[in-house]
């Protein structure tokens, strides 16, 4: 029998800890209980990623297409090359050809001065090496082959110039914000919708614990979605981690901490699903576009680059760049991890603020 | 519109009162709209610790306004709330720790299971009793590791009544509790409250089904367009319609109501359409006579039904309606 009830007033003290542990552990088992959610969080990116993948690292093309540098050493001869079936010169900006070696629109970029002409090329690419020597042979026919024409070869300092190298982290940056926006925000919606909120608002749960939980949850769910994209890569397309997994998990907790954050605001007033789906389509969609995810933001008007910049998925992305393809450590990504950080504050707050509980 | 039974002090008298503890739930001049819909129109509570109150009416009363207002789920327009000596604008976080809420339209997360659900809300509270108490409680220890959304009916309105009590409440509210269960789930409800009820805690119920109140409810009050007509014990305000039994027939022509009076043992009689309702205390002596009445006069009688007075009566014999009519 139960002696324990209706007992009289007693201590009440501290709520449980155990309620936020509950709450996020509830947010977690809820979510591995819906199928299409798994679907969404871990399989679809991998599916963008081997897409996008294969468009764009066809690894034996049949015509190797090698940049010409205007203006430079290689343009005199380019007059006087022979027509190669396997090669295709296009001449570019100086400005363009770094990115466009990077992209894998070319294999190869010729440049140089000063009577010299330079071969740019990414080592690990197959394609590069193989344009080299086709170019190298049609430099010195155009020559006249009586003096060899001078060559220096320049490998393009940073690893992980190809255009999946650059994509990956770009598709985590993606991931961890629809994730984010979507898994807090349409939940946090649909629970107050069929009144699930109202029930848990009617008991003494501090509030905030209902909100904070659903970031911790997303973190649980980090574990299994960011490493399963970055093995994907690299067994797939062979996309090298250049930085240190913990600076990684680094940037990846605080960009989880950041869209889940956006995701409670997205939702804080949103009465229907349908309603909070649109405030979350118009939330991702700009940045999508803007922040780097498939092309580089520099492509846009310096006009926009102010509020490009201040864009969460642009820091995001920048940082997850700087570790995944530069190599760099932490200390180089804290600007971009800074405002990262002011954006999940401010979200955060703001929703605990503005959230309709009932 | 329509006198109280129970004398309502004014709030400011109950409080200074400094003798015996504050009422569980106190309130005075509730009001309450929703745009040009006035949900409650002024309504007064009183009820004490250890009670059990039964707010009835139909559908679109103004139970759950009422309810939820108390419960500090909707703001009033007007009126004042204190629960437990306490006001919700100071004192929330404590009062929600001392109560138990079963929401009627409210849901549990349906892929939880039973027992974490259970450990979901315990969780909410200082204190209260075990997981496992909780189960045995309502019964569902079998239904332990079952799905919210493969529970039937009773069981799912069982869980909710476990996550009710799942911080030791002193208030329990429960909202249409047993609407939509079979007649053997609701027993089984019924059960669990009353053990509640024994242990000494407080319910505020709200019911369209008269005898749920009759068996559970220490007091009802039965509400209509948003204020409460009759207050009173159930036994108490059956009696105030002057008979025990009720006779409903409906003869194949018009009858005198004042010679229906002059029957032996009639206490009153009414008119509902067609229908003729005679409230009286001994059915052995009314019921020959009607019948031998209605030879004499050469009436036939197109349906006759007898039943014993219930809340159904009394307030057919307020309102002029049916409780389930709607």
């Amino acid at each position: 029998m139960m002696s324990s009830w209706p007992g009289p007033a007693g201590s009440y003290g501290m709520s449980d800890p155990g309620a936020l542990r509950q709450l996020t552990v509830t947010r977690v088992r809820v979510m591995l209980r819906e199928p299409e959610i798994i679907f969404w969080v871990f399989a679809f990116p991998i599916f963008l990623a081997m897409g996008l993948g294969l468009a764009f690292s066809d690894p034996t093309p049949d015509v190797l297409v090698v940049g010409v540098e205007a203006g430079s050493e290689a343009e005199r001869y380019l007059a006087h090359m022979p027509a190669r079936d396997e090669l295709r010169f296009q001449i570019l900006p100086a400005d363009e050809t770094v990115d466009a070696l990077r992209r894998g629109e070319v294999a190869l970029v010729l440049s140089g001065d000063d009577g010299a002409v330079t071969f740019l090329f990414d080592p690990t690419r197959a394609d590069g090496r193989t344009a080299r020597a086709l170019a190298d042979g049609a430099l010195q026919e155009a020559g006249g082959g009586t003096r060899p024409v001078t060559v220096r070869s320049q490998e393009v300092e940073q690893q992980g110039h190809r255009y999946i190298d650059w994509l990956i982290p770009g598709i985590i940056g993606f991931n961890l914000m629809s994730t984010g926006l979507w898994g807090v925000g349409f939940y946090v919606t649909q629970s107050r919708q069929n009144l699930q909120l109202k029930r848990l608002v009617a008991t003494p749960m501090p509030r905030g614990y209902f909100l904070l939980a659903q970031i911790l949850a997303r973190f649980f769910f980090l574990i299994g979605e960011v490493p399963l994209l970055v093995l994907f890569a690299w067994l797939a397309f062979d996309v090298q981690l250049e930085g240190s997994p913990v600076a990684l998990a680094v940037v990846v907790l605080v960009g989880a901490a950041c869209f889940s954050g956006l995701g409670l605001l997205a939702c804080s007033r949103a009465r229907t699903t349908e309603g909070v789906s649109g405030i979350i389509n118009v939330i991702i969609m700009p940045m999508v576009v803007l922040s780097g995810v498939f092309f580089s933001p520099t492509r846009f008007p310096d006009a926009l680059q102010p509020l490009i910049q201040i864009l969460p998925l642009t820091a995001l992305n920048n940082a997850l760049r700087k570790v995944y393809n530069d190599g760099l450590p932490l200390s180089a990504t804290l600007g971009d991890l800074a405002l990262l950080l002011v954006w999940t504050l401010l979200a955060f707050f703001m929703a605990l603020r503005f959230f309709r509980w009932k | 519109m329509g006198e109280t039974l129970a004398t309502t002090a004014s709030l400011e008298e109950v409080i200074q009162d400094d003798g015996p503890p504050e009422p569980a739930i106190l309130c005075q001049g509730l009001r309450k709209s929703f745009g040009s819909t006035h949900a409650v129109r002024g309504v007064d509570l009183q009820i004490h610790r250890g009670e059990c109150y039964g707010l009835l009416g139909p559908n679109g009363a103004g139970k759950t306004t009422t309810v939820e207002i108390l419960e500090g789920l909707q703001e009033p327009d007007e009126g004042r709330v204190r629960i437990l000596g306490m006001e919700w604008g100071r004192d929330g976080r404590a009062i929600r720790r001392r109560l138990g809420i079963q929401l009627q339209e409210a849901q549990l997360t349906e892929r939880l299971q039973v027992e974490e659900a259970i450990r979901l809300f315990r969780s909410f509270y200082p204190s209260g009793p075990q997981v496992e108490d909780l189960l045995d409680q309502v019964q569902l220890q079998d239904k332990r590791s079952t799905y919210v959304r493969d529970l039937s009916g009773g069981q799912r309105q069982r869980l909710s009544v476990a996550c009710a009590l799942a911080g030791a409440p002193d208030i329990l509210f429960l909202d249409e509790p047993t609407t939509g269960l079979d007649p053997q789930s609701r027993r089984a409800l019924w059960d669990i409250i009353e053990e509640f009820q024994d242990s000494g805690g407080t319910i505020l119920l709200t019911t369209h089904f008269m005898d749920e109140a009759e068996r559970l409810a220490d007091r009802v009050g039965i509400m209509d367009h948003g204020r409460i007509l009759v207050e009173g014990p159930p036994t108490q305000l059956i009696r105030t319609l002057g008979g025990a039994h009720i006779v409903e027939f409906q003869p194949s022509r018009r009858m005198e109501l004042r010679e229906l009076r002059r029957l032996p043992g009639v206490e009153n009689v009414r008119t509902r359409g067609e229908l003729y309702l005679i409230t009286c205390e001994e059915l052995h002596l009314t019921l020959p006579a009607l019948v031998e009445q209605t030879r004499e006069q050469e009436i036939r009688m197109l349906s006759l039904t007898t039943h014993r007075a219930t809340l159904d009566d009394v307030f057919l014999a307020r309102t002029g309606r049916q409780l389930r009519d709607e």
